[in-house]
């Protein structure tokens, strides 16, 4: 049995489908939050190398490498933005993010 | 079966795990430990991809500067966890049975439609290299893109620093600005009074209170 690209496709989907439960789970934990979706874009990152190397095109892992400088700029803002909340409400829950409500 | 066969399912496997601990975890260093796991898995099947360049950024930039990062971050604060935990198990069944469809539907799909193997007749000449090749495109089709990328890179960092930033107000310190524009009016000012003066009158009274 040989590893086809499905077999790729379908762990990138597993672990997209993993980190959609723990977007629901840990809907208060905004640091689960942002590592669930590192994991997302892991998973559709997997997917593009997969696909760059079954279709023989490097042009897809380019594509991962624009996604991934992508990612780390949003996990910076994200992290930023997470210690800016700690200071001013003493908490990361998503709960207490009600300040600009009506 | 194939070596490179049992390495994908090895790796899967380790990887699927750690990605369960990340969303499950209940202490979010453990969490962030465990994404690290992840991520070097994530890596190693790149590897099997023959994605070599993709595989070391991933862990050089991620294992190495994002999660060091998110470790910071977690260890900096004092979350009160179980606050935070407050009915997760009560949404668990539903959470595993929308996971488990989408996998599911999503494999079922994808592994019936997409039984491509790899390509016999392309074969790798000795002497090229990913890395090489991936540069060669980066540097002449996608030179414009990779300006904006590190245009992005410096934006974020820029709105990270002001974003966090806390100007201290009892710090002293001299405004360099006010430094450089200072002018020597600023310095010394010339007041304008008359070159010569009556002398105080001396009274009989400050006079006498003088000598006491």
């Amino acid at each position: 049995m040989t590893l086809t690209l499905g077999h790729f496709l379908s762990l990138g989907a597993m672990l997209f489908a993993l980190s959609v439960v723990g977007i629901f789970l840990n809907r208060r934990n905004l640091i689960v939050l942002l590592m669930a979706i590192e994991l997302m874009l892991l998973a559709v990152n997997t997917n593009f190398v997969a696909f760059s190397h079954y279709l023989n095109d490097l042009h897809g892992q380019i594509f991962v490498l624009f996604i991934m400088t992508v990612a780390a700029a949003e996990a910076a803002i994200g992290l930023a933005i997470l210690v800016l909340l700690f200071r001013n409400k003493n908490s990361i829950s998503v709960d207490e993010l009600n300040s600009l409500k009506g | 079966m194939s070596v490179t066969t049992g390495l994908f399912y090895a790796f899967s496997a380790v990887l699927l795990f750690a990605a369960f601990r990340v969303i499950t975890a209940r202490n979010p260093v453990h969490a962030a430990l465990y994404l690290v796991l992840t991520f070097f898995q994530a890596a190693l099947i790149w590897m099997l991809l023959k994605a070599e360049f993709l595989s070391i950024a991933l862990v050089l930039v991620y294992v190495g500067a994002v999660m060091v990062l998110f470790l910071f971050v977690v260890m900096m604060m004092d979350v009160n966890v179980e606050n935070l935990r407050l009915g997760f198990w009560k949404h668990f069944p539903l959470a595993a049975l929308v996971g488990v469809v989408i996998a599911l539907e999503m494999a079922a799909v994808l592994m019936g439609g997409f039984r491509i193997v790899e390509d016999p007749t392309v074969v790798v000449t000795p002497g090229t290299s990913n890395t090489k090749e991936l540069g060669i495109l980066l540097f002449t089709q996608y030179l414009l893109p990779l300006e904006v990328a590190a245009a992005i890179l410096l934006v974020a960092m820029i709105a990270a620093i002001a974003l966090t930033l806390r100007a201290r107000k009892d710090s002293k310190y001299v405004s360099p600005g006010d430094q450089v524009r200072v002018k020597s009016r600023d310095r010394m000012t010339v007041v304008k009074m008359a070159a010569t003066q009556a002398a105080p009158v001396v009274t009989a009274e400050a006079d006498a209170e003088k000598k006491q």
